[in-house]
């Protein structure tokens, strides 16, 4: 442990942090996507779809060796652990990069690789604005307008009929995927994976994986809302 | 050619600096840019003025002595050169110019476009070398080098230690300039005996010096005049992170 | 002046192992106890510095620069000879001291130049063991090529960053000594006077270029690695801040000064563009092994190259000198060049060049293999001039490059003030009166690593140990002299920029003592050089004042240096009445133009002694015997 924390103490060991942290975001949010697809997975509009029994299998996975809800909350506390790391090491790192330069050049031109590295800290907090929307919205049915504790297929048609929620969500998971492009080829820098053979298709790979990612995700409104997913 | 030129001036380190602009003419297009600095500077010393203070030595794009951000680039607007590479060719009839120091708080600016790059030396210090004593040297030829290995290392030690890296990162880091003498020595069979030490020491010196962190921009590869890689940053990476698993501290305790 | 050079007794080859046991060593534990003062971090002082601080000296070492890695040396780009002989085609230690000697015509010391080639492999182990990245073959092996005409291949190179490669490990040593508390670096500090007591060196004073603070350092012993001269001709291929003044205070102070003609010009540079500009560019002397040279047959012919058919032009090395042709030796390429140039055949726009052409190559090669061998170089050819060599002929000229003259040192590298000590180009050592190709370096880094930590010990042993401070009376002199001269440079007020002078000044030096010399023209020189050194001082405009960073200023205390110094070259190019490697008297030619030497009458180092600004100096000898080398004219036909 107090390896990391020495590590931690270096930038270097700050942006280690924040690439694995990232790393385990990014893999949830992989399986959210394919959880998401399984509102396409056939239903006969009678008895729960199978979104719902996906959610209900998530609930009671492991049950009896595992308390109900376990995986679910030991995921969360996952994932909350992580964002915490990455959004810690992020505050931290740009406190730091902050005052490297304390005087801003009057006249500048910037030099970096892509939109998606210069839009790094503030698509991070659209997209975490965007998670807390979202928690509310389908999690905790807080900001719901009809939401009913376990009909996921059902709130998710509902909560995507609003044409301007709908919007909102293919925007926010934009800036998610931009985000994930920059991170992902970041990743194998920061984690000092070092092939010529990957140093080459690192930019594409992040590129299709994270194009690939937007697709999965913006499928589900649009189908909403263009009437191919339905209430039944 | 005809020249409108603007010209950060700044007395002091600690005087507040503004841009005071020159009229150019008679620029010849066959002129380096530091040329046209010591016109304009002739100008001013015989209206009675002060010259602009700039650093240069060889004006062959080597000592790394020279640089600024012209229109808002690291030795402006063309690739793989230094200021004093930068032809007025490049510029056409009627253009106005920016030129400002390097800004970065590892970099204090000392006068007009002069800053203050000591910071890498410490960096170097910190461990940039191989302890090698003088003359216990074994023959050249004992250890064979790979050519691509040798290859590799000399692209990472072309680093002419400019700072343009620093100056065009927009987290004003130093990772680059850092990465390429690690690189370099992480590539020889005679850097590796101290490697991981290498690599942990160093960065600790580049924290401490003020120096922001990489965030994989790659502004610095895009202005580098020696074109370094930021493929070495992450080999520095690497190594760090090899260092903190086998125990060699990085930071200090 | 005593010239006593203090050669070891023995056979040439065991002379310096004999010294080495011969010498008087410092005891391990009192090595602390001397203070050395270090001046340059190039390749001499940076490894001086380095190796001293390891064996545990206590080394203060300065640089006017911001970093110990941005001394000159940086800009070398060919490569560096040892006698490996990695590539068994015949070299040996006795072959590198032969064709030093015989490369510097005979006007080098036997004794130095033969340590100089046994330390030559000593240097590449210990590059290569720093991680300097020299070339390699594909079986990892060191490379080397064949370098400035040489017979056998003995250079070692990193692409066309030699200099910088090897100045890098030097700096990386130096940090590391930095680190370790036995070094410290005195950066942006310029060296202004040597402090002399009871005949002793005993330290220096220096301004901080940002704060102007001026102040004496005080040592046991100083040792000089600052460089050449070149810069004397304003426009040379020396970066901007080369200068004569540490080596020129140091005469001032009583070091003598030898040879300061013998100065290289270098054939292969791109011509000047305008009068504005303020340095030539150098470009490798390799592109001679493939680029054909040529003028216009026809004076004053402005036709684009590839209209002049191949009848009308004029290949004169290859006509001049059938066998060696476009490789004749540095000084020959370039007295030609000139002599074509001053006939009227310049071609470009300012009629300044001649062409080194690559069409031939490019058809005989292909375009690739050219590309391959000579890709930078015509990149940076293309850089600087817009033009591409690929589509029309590259134009060359001469320019200052390298000054073989330098302080007067012994074979312990002291100078004739008992405690100073000059190494690298700043002493006039080993090159006698022309430098081969890739030598600059191995002599810089044999002094620096080699040869000053170990002959420091044989003065200190018995020399100087503290006892004096920065307020004993010679040095708060030397100080206030420092201050004075700089109030009056601040003081004039007058109306000429430093540059116009150090170019009217650049001028004169390199139309009358330049590439070829002629007694009326050295006699001119002798007469403009005081008459432009008084207007100097009675109308240079240096704004600003001595308290800041004020470059203006620093270049004015170079430039008055350089109007003091130039007198002393004229009056050695003109006192040598012969011509010998570089040096070209007009008046002593073969019959087929070439120079001519005197061995009779001026087979010796001319050493100078200052008399005083404006005052003739006097010109001291010391004979030159040539024992293992037979003397004997060069010839390239």
């Amino acid at each position: 442990m107090r390896r990391v924390m020495t590590l931690y103490r270096s930038s270097v060991g700050k942006k280690i942090m924040m690439a694995l942290s990232g790393l385990i975001l990014f893999g949830f949010v992989v399986g959210h996507m394919l959880g998401n697809l399984k509102a396409f997975e056939s239903w006969d509009g009678v008895g729960p779809h199978p979104l719902d029994t996906y959610g209900q299998f998530l609930r009671e996975f492991g049950y009896p060796l595992i308390p109900e809800y376990g995986l679910l909350w030991g995921v969360r506390i996952a994932l909350l652990v992580a964002v915490g790391v990455h959004i810690l090491a992020a505050v931290q790192l740009w406190s730091q990069s902050r005052s490297a330069r304390p005087d801003r050049y009057r006249k500048e031109k910037s030099q970096v690789f892509s939109y998606a590295s210069r839009t790094m800290r503030w698509g991070g907090v659209i997209v975490a604005a965007f998670v807390v929307y979202h928690i509310l919205h389908f999690t905790t049915g807080t900001v719901h307008p009809d939401f009913e504790y376990g009909s996921v297929y059902e709130n998710l048609v509902i909560g995507f009929q609003n044409p301007l929620v709908s919007g909102f969500y293919v925007l926010a998971v934009g800036a998610l995927c931009l985000h994930l492009y920059h991170g992902l080829w970041s990743v194998f820098s920061t984690l000092g994976v070092q092939n010529p053979r990957v140093d080459r298709i690192r930019r594409p790979l992040a590129a299709v994986i994270s194009a690939g990612l937007f697709v999965g995700f913006a499928v589900v409104p649009v189908a909403v809302l263009a009437g191919i997913l339905t209430l039944g | 050619m005809k020249l409108k030129l603007h010209v950060w001036r700044q007395s002091g380190p600690r005087s507040k600096g503004d841009f005071e602009t020159y009229d150019v003419e008679d620029v010849s297009p066959s002129m380096s840019f530091l040329d046209l600095l010591d016109l304009v500077n002739e100008r001013i010393l015989l209206d009675g003025g002060e010259p602009i203070a700039f650093e240069h030595d060889c004006r062959e794009g080597i000592c790394g002595s020279c640089g600024m951000m012209v229109n808002g680039v690291a030795h402006g607007p063309e690739k793989l050169i230094t200021a004093c590479q930068l032809h007025m060719r490049s510029f056409s009839d009627g253009d106005e110019i920016w030129v400002e120091p390097w800004r970065a708080r590892s970099f204090p600016i000392m006068k007009d476009l002069v800053v203050d790059r000591s910071a890498f030396d410490r960096i170097i210090e910190a461990g940039g070398y191989v302890s090698i004593r003088t003359g216990s040297a074994p023959d050249a030829n004992a250890v064979p080098v790979p050519k691509p290995d040798a290859d590799r290392a000399f692209d990472a030690a072309a680093c002419i230690g400019c700072g343009a890296c620093v100056a065009a990162c927009p987290n004003a880091s130093a990772m680059l300039f850092t990465a390429a003498k690690v690189a370099h020595l992480s590539y020889l069979p005679q850097g590796q005996a101290e490697r991981l030490e290498r690599a942990a020491s160093m960065i600790t010196v580049h924290d401490e010096e003020g120096f922001g962190n990489c965030t994989n921009h790659g502004a610095c590869q895009e202005v580098c005049p020696k074109g370094i890689s930021v493929d070495y940053i992450s080999r520095l990476n690497r190594d760090v992170f090899r260092a903190t698993l086998a125990g060699v501290g990085v930071g200090r305790d | 002046m005593q010239l006593d050079a203090k050669i070891p007794a023995g056979p040439i080859d065991k002379k310096w192992e004999n010294h080495q046991f011969d010498m008087n060593l410092v005891n391990p534990a009192n090595k602390r106890k001397y203070k050395v003062i270090v001046v340059g971090t190039g390749l001499a002082g940076g490894a001086g510095a380095a190796t001293m601080g390891e064996l545990g000296y206590d080394v203060h070492c300065f640089t006017f620069h911001d970093s110990p890695r941005r001394a000159h040396s940086i800009a070398a780009q060919g490569g560096i000879n040892a006698a490996k002989n990695y590539q068994g085609d015949g070299d040996s230690i006795y072959r590198l001291f032969y064709d030093t000697v015989k490369g510097g015509d005979f006007r080098s010391r036997e004794a130095n130049v033969h340590r100089l080639a046994e330390l030559s492999v000593n240097i590449i182990d210990q590059a290569v063991a720093q991680g300097v990245p020299f070339a390699r073959e594909y079986g990892g092996l060191l490379a080397n090529r064949s370098f400035g005409g040489a017979q056998v291949s003995r250079t070692f190179y990193a692409r066309g960053q030699t200099g910088q490669q090897l100045l890098l490990g030097c700096y990386q040593a130096l940090e590391r000594q930095v680190a370790e508390g036995r070094v410290k670096m005195y950066n942006r500090h310029e060296m202004l006077d040597v402090i002399v007591i009871d005949g002793k060196a005993r330290g220096i004073v220096t301004r901080h270029l940002v704060s102007g603070k001026i102040e004496a350092h005080m040592a046991d012993a100083v040792v000089l690695g600052t460089g050449g001269y070149s810069n004397v001709f304003f426009l040379s291929t020396n970066a901007k801040g080369c200068n004569v003044t540490a080596t020129w205070r140091a005469t001032k102070r009583g070091a003598g000064f030898a040879n300061p003609c013998f100065t290289q010009i270098h054939p292969t540079c791109i011509p000047q563009s305008g009068d504005y500009q303020s340095k030539l560019t150098l470009m490798s002397e390799s592109l001679r092994n493939d680029g054909r040279i040529w003028v216009p047959r026809k004076a004053g012919d402005d036709r684009p190259a590839h209209q002049i058919p191949d009848d009308e032009r004029d290949y004169y090395l290859e006509r001049l000198y059938p066998s060696f042709g476009n490789l004749t030796p540095r000084d020959i390429a370039s007295r030609r060049a000139k002599e074509m140039v001053d006939a009227g055949h310049g071609v470009g726009p300012m009629k300044n060049g001649v062409f080194l052409d690559f069409r031939d190559a490019i058809q005989r090669l292909g375009k690739e293999t050219v590309e391959e061998r000579y890709g930078n170089l015509f990149q940076m050819y293309d850089k600087i001039t817009g033009e591409d060599p690929y589509q029309v002929p590259m134009r060359i000229y001469p320019a200052p490059h390298y000054t073989m003259g330098g302080l007067w040192v012994d074979y312990d590298l002291m100078t004739t003030v008992p405690g100073l000590f000059a190494i690298g180009e700043a002493n006039f050592s080993d090159h006698g009166a022309n430098r081969l190709g890739a030598s600059a370096l191995m002599q810089g880094l044999a002094d620096g690593y080699f040869i000053i930590p170990l002959t420091i010990g044989n003065y200190l042993a018995d020399g100087p140990r503290g006892g004096v401070d920065e307020n004993h009376p010679a040095a708060r002199d030397a100080v206030r002299e420092v201050k004075e001269t700089q109030d009056r440079l601040l003081s004039i007020n007058g109306s000429r920029s430093v540059d116009s002078f150090h170019i009217e000044l650049g001028r004169v030096m390199w139309n009358h003592c330049g590439m070829s010399r002629t007694e009326s023209g050295l006699r001119e020189a002798l007469q403009k050089i005081p008459e432009i050194r008084e207007q100097f001082w009675s109308d240079v405009r240096v704004p600003g004042s001595g308290d800041d960073l004020n470059q203006s200023l620093e270049k004015a205390g170079r430039v008055a240096d350089f109007l003091e110094f130039a007198e002393v070259m004229c009056w050695d190019a003109l006192t040598r009445d012969e011509s010998c490697g570089a040096h070209y008297r007009e008046e002593h030619t073969t019959d087929e133009g070439e120079a001519k030497r005197n061995d009779e009458a001026f087979s010796h180092g001319a050493v100078w002694e200052f008399n005083g600004v404006g005052q003739e100096p006097t010109r001291h000898e010391e004979p030159l015997t040539f024992e293992n080398v037979p003397l004997s004219q060069r010839s390239y036909k």
